[in-house]
């Protein structure tokens, strides 16, 4: 019938990358410097809820247009770090830098900026209950970046069409499965024009089936140079797309390196151990 | 027994006059309570800790305080003697004051109700709390606060009953007059029962329409 499970490959990848920030500077040694920098930065997260430590000194660098994953059981604090990066959990300690540019997580003002800048996909989705696709995806640019209603939507429905979700915007995140309600999360994050996006779980509360058409999007969104920092539990995924692999255990990354690296037989690594466990429940 | 009927006849135009005095009164108070009921629940949910003191404090106290211990001492202690506010306008204040606090823990509860995710979710796009409370949250926080609200609006059209003791020319006033100057009191007894019973009935019928209004699709049966 539709195939809406497809995505244009007319799409260029250069609409991915904002392109209009970097090229608004117009001072060039400013642009280079930010471009030496890493697009985003978190050093040395730490957490504590209560007595527990549930981030101890954790730090990732991403490149531009890198994909990193996170592994590791739950509880190892993979969730709270990702939302530490955005604020979402005010962390107790460390930094985090965008292109260079250090975050002051106390300014609101600066908070929201940065949160404009870096989107989050969540694992159990958080579409908007009460607000259409469209208008989920349509509602941050109302309010956030003042565009009017037609442009808004019109922006919207666009991003729709890039998750091949454009049939479906009229209906509410309940009157759709699984995999479409995480396809129009992708969207809401992408009519953002995201510098980076925070992935946590993305495909963890999917029925197998509808993991595939979730993961395709990421894989677009790879292949066209979107910086991403994803947990997951998927490893032939990671292992086919991750420029890095970070396994976190009890609130530390215990093991980084290539999925190469990690992941050879025989290399003995806790990343391989866990994974061949993984692999076995799965 | 035709006396009854006739008497009961000639004084509805006089009696349903007091449905209005009624109405009216309800309907202010529950405005006062809808527009002060929101704000607190927000403030009870998401502000800092002095405002939800203060907050918890005002609840307590219209809650724990019989609603005609309040129409006095508002009444009789403020309204009347520094504003020289009348009767049925003192009621009204008082009874929207009490619903406010009795409405902000319905608004509370059902603010509470709504995922953390949602709230999440608007903050990661980059929106203000305030518009991801306003545009967000409470959309589908009132959405499910309309059975909690309904039973509020039955509870307050039937305590405005009380509002006759202190001279408001209300439903209640009118069938107390009537009774005692006809000396039919079981009659007209019957008679503000049935007509609180119809307002309630009506009003119910109308607020559960709303609630499949405004049901949002694919959601389970409201």
């Amino acid at each position: 019938m539709h195939n809406e499970n497809q995505f244009q490959a007319t799409d260029s990848p250069a609409e991915l990358a904002p392109a209009e920030a970097t090229a608004a500077k117009s001072l060039s040694e400013e642009a280079a410097a930010s471009r030496r920098d890493p697009a985003l930065a978190a050093v040395n997260i730490s957490k504590s809820i209560g007595s527990r430590l549930i981030l101890d000194n954790v730090s990732v660098s991403l490149a531009r247009g890198e994909l990193k994953v996170v592994i590791g059981p739950s509880g190892a604090g993979k969730s709270t770090f990702l939302q530490c990066i955005n604020g979402l959990i005010p962390p107790d300690t460390g930094q985090v830098f965008l292109e260079g540019q250090s975050l002051n997580m106390r300014n609101k003002h600066e908070l929201r900026l940065f949160r404009q800048q870096v989107g989050m996909i969540f694992q159990d989705f958080n579409l908007f209950d009460h607000l259409t696709a469209l208008d989920n995806v349509a509602i941050a640019l109302r309010k956030v970046r003042g565009m009017s209603r037609q442009d808004s939507e019109a922006r919207a429905m666009s991003e729709l069409e890039r998750v091949g979700l454009a049939n479906r915007a009229r209906l509410y995140p309940a009157e759709l499965s699984g995999g479409q309600t995480q396809r129009v999360a992708f969207a809401r994050a992408l009519a953002m024009d995201p510098k980076v996006l925070l992935l946590d779980e993305p495909t963890s509360a999917l029925d197998p089936e509808l993991v595939g058409e979730v993961l395709e999007v990421i894989r677009y969104l790879a292949k066209g140079g979107m910086t991403m920092l994803m947990a997951t539990h998927q490893m032939d995924f990671a292992r086919a797309l991750a420029h890095e692999i970070l396994f976190m255990e009890h609130g530390r990354v215990i093991e980084s390196g290539s999925p190469a690296e990690l992941l050879a037989a025989g290399s003995g690594t806790r990343t391989l151990d866990f994974c061949s466990r993984l692999d076995l429940e799965l | 027994m035709q006396e009854v009927i006739f008497t009961i006849y000639e004084s509805l135009p006089y009696i349903l006059g007091g449905c209005l005095v009624t109405l009216a009164c309800v309907s202010v108070a529950l405005l006062i309570g809808l527009t002060l009921g929101v704000p607190l629940a927000v403030g009870q949910v998401y502000g800092a800790a002095p405002l939800r003191f203060f907050i918890s404090t005002y609840v307590w106290f219209f809650r724990g305080c019989p609603l005609l211990v309040q129409l006095y001492i508002f009444f009789y202690g403020i309204f009347w003697p520094l504003f020289e506010l009348s009767a049925l306008a003192s009621s009204c204040i008082v009874l929207g004051l009490t619903s406010a606090a009795y409405q902000s823990q319905i608004f509370r509860g059902a603010i509470e109700a709504i995922p953390q995710g949602q709230l999440k979710a608007a903050r990661a796009l980059g929106l203000r709390d305030s518009n991801g409370i306003g545009f967000i949250v409470l959309p589908q926080a009132m959405r499910l606060a309309i059975p909690g609200w309904s039973n509020e609006f039955s509870i307050l059209l039937k305590d405005s009953a009380l509002i006759y003791l202190l001279g408001a020319s209300d439903t209640m006033a009118r069938i107390h007059q009537m009774a005692t100057t006809t000396n039919m009191h079981f009659a007209f007894s019957l008679l503000a029962g049935v007509i609180y019973f119809v307002i309630t009935l009506v009003g119910l019928k109308l607020l559960r329409g709303l609630e499949q209004k405004i049901h949002i699709p694919g959601y389970q049966k409201a």
